[in-house]
């Protein structure tokens, strides 16, 4: 063994006067699992490119299996063995299992014609490499993210890979797909393929990998045996910043509830949806994905009506017929997917901040306030620390931590009493969930009243002064923070002890 | 914290959505050029500006309407529907209303009247159409697809397709009354629209709006806009420009028709397109419009002096320019969107 099946030394690569990779080092035995860790924007993404030949380093020298290659192109790496499996795993949601494992074969054999015969071999062939159980004729845009991810390994065991790249694969996989991810990991490596695990979850590079190599700002900041790392210096090295995280406690007098649910049921969705939210507290609930989580809670922001059960704001009974209604109320939401529900992407950073709150922007013609609408922005900027170069950029040019801190910015201008935030640190790096956790401990110490949705159970530990936790529709247990576990948490939502 | 936040409209933004202006000026002067030294005696003579001043508002106030729609992510293909029907209530009822022979004073009353019908019945159009839109959630090219043939279809049931003449004099000497001898009224009322609807966009909250429910729906929901009253608002204004179209087109023709116009569709489409509004909806703006109009005119009258280029060929140069139009700006805005992630990292 240890004899080095990818090294990159040196690695520069820069984007239009942007040094994205600063002289980056890299290497993996054969049949090593090694994680790669960093922040949004550290170069991970740009040194996986370079390695699969889609970006040419400035400079450096990339040496796979012992050979030394100047010039990398993607069919060279690929028949050189690696294989790169990207977050949206490439893979054609609208056909077939069967199609999508064998169509790169017979493409790669340049026939000019499907041989459906051999096409079902080879895909039985591929799913059987990792045991995995599937109907071949099933379209992929029907498997869970858990398969379609496995899709896209099977296929890459296709080509007699030496090394797989996992670009965050866990990013959309509840903890038992985690798990059972992490069983095929391991069956690859026990068959020799070396894998890098690109992850910014500690937990999971503890669980899986061997070494870890961390980068920031483009550089290598530290590497070595997984062993030797622990929270707070993984932390450290992917951010450059100390943290220290206590869990919260409202320190109020426990007033009148601003929010109270009795009974709320939708059907299909969730049954008997009952509880109290006092100013100051930050209510966690915990859940698997369908457990009807979001479905409570678009229903409390006026997106769903209930089928029964009531809602009382202030003690009085409302009626929510629409988002307009919930936020007349009161009401804030940051939807669960930033992307197609929190923002429009392509328009600015301004836009996209002050669109709720354009009526007090206007002056008496009804014509917007310009001045008004920068100054507001300038001011969320500072007090949110968005990194925005210009709020006239198009939000998406933003990474996730600070297009969600716009998305939170949009509600901090209006009278809210309750702020309901749905997995509101998905996808963003540490240093930014930091900010974003410590700004909702601000937020509940001014007195309003925070319900935080959320899978990431150290965030709901961290964050929350209550747990609550759903599973098939119900409440099925109420917690402290203070008294419980993240493993507890675990066992009751998956209902696996 | 950040030092580097400018105040106020930036520079660089200006600097980035104008390239879009920019190329249609460069593009504008290029076929302005052209014409000039293609044909030095006919075009751009004083004579040949008054006559395209008559010619481009009626289309082109129609094509601002289409503008709107296509930023909210929809489109109004029903527009010149919309425009001979609400042309041919206000001549039905001038043409019942006013006494054979009254004088002037006497006649104002009934076209204010006239007027007031023709806006009204756009109004009504366009909300029905947003209606479908909206509440019952028709993709917005085949809904007004049948608004269109609505509309058109009504109008040639009551008109049995004739047209509607015998107008009172006083409507089409008001409506081709020309300012300082030159400016037509059409041409002052485009004028005005384009600069109202431009500092609507611009910077009403309802603009903005507009801007935000094109570019994702779903999003404008959970930043509780009111989708379905921002999407027939706006064809509600798209159909008030097209009976202000249509009322122009009736002075001009001194009549109006169910089949006027019937090309315009199209064409407004393609001006739209050409100014810059995105066919996806959030993007675009009322300069990039008029100058398409500009461009297409200045395109569209010089043909016109070519007398070996028939008539039959302006439809191919338009669809041409339209497909042109369309990869040009795809390829450019991948270009552009490239530019704006790097200069992020910057």
């Amino acid at each position: 063994m240890a004899a080095s099946i990818l090294k990159v030394v040196g690695i520069a690569k820069s984007f239009g006067g942007v040094q994205a990779l600063k002289g980056v080092s890299l290497e993996i035995d054969a049949g090593e699992i090694h994680c790669l860790a960093g922040e949004n924007g550290s170069g991970k993404s740009t040194l996986i490119k370079v390695i699969s030949g889609v970006h040419e380093p400035d400079a450096g020298s990339i040496e796979i299996v012992g050979r030394r290659l100047s010039r990398l192109s993607p069919m060279e790496a690929i028949a050189l063995g690696i294989q790169v499996i990207y977050q949206d795993f490439s893979v054609f949601p609208n056909l077939s299992v069967m199609e999508n494992l064998a169509l790169n074969m017979e493409l790669m054999d340049k026939r000019a014609l499907m041989n459906w015969g051999r096409a079902r071999a080879i895909a039985a062939h591929a799913v059987s490499l990792i045991g995995f159980e599937v109907d071949l004729d099933e379209r992929v845009e029907n498997l869970s993210v858990a398969d379609r991810q496995l899709v896209a390994i099977c296929r890459a065991l296709l080509h007699d890979s030496k090394l797989i790249i996992m670009d965050e694969p866990t990013s959309a996989l509840t903890k038992k797909e985690v798990k059972a991810l992490f069983a095929v990991i391991k069956s690859l490596q026990s068959r020799g393929i070396s894998i890098l695990f690109v992850s910014h979850k500690l937990d999971e590079v503890f669980e899986i990998s061997e070494r870890f190599t961390i980068l920031r700002n483009g550089e290598n900041v530290a590497a070595g045996s997984t062993e030797e790392l622990d929270h707070r210096t993984f932390a450290f090295h992917m951010t450059g910043r100390e943290f220290a995280e206590a869990s919260y406690k409202s320190d109020r007098a426990p007033g009148p509830p601003v929010l109270s649910v009795k009974g709320l049921s939708q059907v299909g969705s969730y049954e008997g949806i009952s509880f109290d939210l006092a100013q100051g507290e930050i209510l966690g609930i915990t859940g698997l994905l369908g457990s009807g989580r979001t479905e409570l809670v678009e229903t409390l922001f006026g997106i769903s009506s209930p089928d029964s059960g009531s809602i009382e704001i202030a003690g009085r009974e409302v009626r929510m017929r629409s988002v307009k209604d919930a936020i007349a109320l009161g009401i804030g939401y940051v939807p669960s997917d930033r992307l197609t529900e929190g923002l429009f992407l392509p328009q600015s950073i301004e836009r996209n901040a002050v669109i709720g709150v354009l009526g007090r922007l206007c002056n008496s013609l009804g014509l917007l306030n310009r001045r008004a609408v920068a100054e507001l922005m300038s001011k969320w900027i500072a007090e949110l620390s968005i990194a925005a170069k210009d709020p006239s950029l198009p939000v998406k040019t933003l990474s996730g931590g600070n297009q969600q801190k716009v998305v939170l910015a949009r509600w901090l201008a209006s009278e809210l009493s309750v702020l309901i935030l749905n997995g509101p640190t998905m996808g963003v790096d540490i240093g930014a969930k930091y900010d974003i956790h410590a700004l909702m401990r601000e937020l509940a110490s001014k007195g309003l009243a925070i319900i935080i949705v959320s899978d990431d159970l150290p965030e709901v530990l961290a964050c929350a002064s209550r747990i609550l936790v759903m599973r098939d529709g119900a409440f099925i247990q109420e917690l402290e923070p203070a008294t419980t576990t993240e493993s507890r948490l675990g066992e009751l939502s998956t209902g696996v002890a | 914290m950040q030092s580097t936040v400018k105040p106020a409209i930036p520079a660089k933004a200006l600097a980035g959505r104008d390239q879009n202006l920019l190329r249609l000026l460069v593009m504008l002067v290029f076929v302005f050029g052209l014409m000039t030294v293609l044909r030095p005696n006919e075009f751009a003579t004083l004579a040949d500006f008054n006559s395209m001043m008559r010619q481009f508002p009626e289309y082109g106030i129609m094509a601002i309407g289409i503008s709107l729609t296509m930023i909210t992510g929809g489109i109004d293909l029903g527009v010149v529907g919309t425009a001979n029907l609400s042309a041919i209530f206000a001549a039905k009822f001038l043409i019942g209303a006013v006494p054979q022979g009254a004088p002037p004073e006497q006649v104002l009353p009934y076209l204010a009247a006239a007027v007031a019908i023709a806006l009204a019945t756009g109004l009504l159009c366009g909300a029905f159409a947003g209606l479908l839109i909206s509440r019952f959630r028709i993709p917005a090219i085949l809904a007004t697809l049948g608004t269109q043939q609505l509309y058109t279809g009504i109008a040639i049931g009551i008109t049995n397709g004739r047209p509607q003449s015998r107008l009172p004099l006083l409507y089409s000497t008001i409506g081709n009354t020309e300012f300082f001898g030159f400016f037509p009224l059409s041409f002052v009322i485009y004028c005005a629209i384009a600069v109202g609807i431009g500092l609507m966009l611009s910077r009403s909250r309802f603009g903005t709006c507009m801007y935000m429910l094109g570019t994702n729906a779903k999003a404008a929901r959970f930043a509780g806009l009111n989708n379905a009253s921002i999407i027939i608002r706006t064809y509600m204004v798209s159909g008030i420009l097209s009976s202000v179209a249509g009322l122009i087109m009736m002075a001009r023709a001194n009549s109006a028709k169910a089949d006027y116009g019937a090309p315009y569709t199209l064409q407004c489409v393609l001006i739209a397109v050409l100014g810059g509004i995105d066919p996806n909806g959030g993007f675009g703006k009322i300069t990039g419009v008029t100058l398409a109009i500009l461009i297409l005119q200045f395109l569209s009258s010089g043909l016109n002096m070519f007398n070996n280029i028939s008539n039959f060929y302006r439809d191919v140069i338009w669809g041409g320019v339209l497909i042109l139009v369309l990869v040009f700006n795809r390829l450019f805005s991948i270009r552009a969107e490239r530019r704006a992630v790097r200069r992020s990292m910057a």
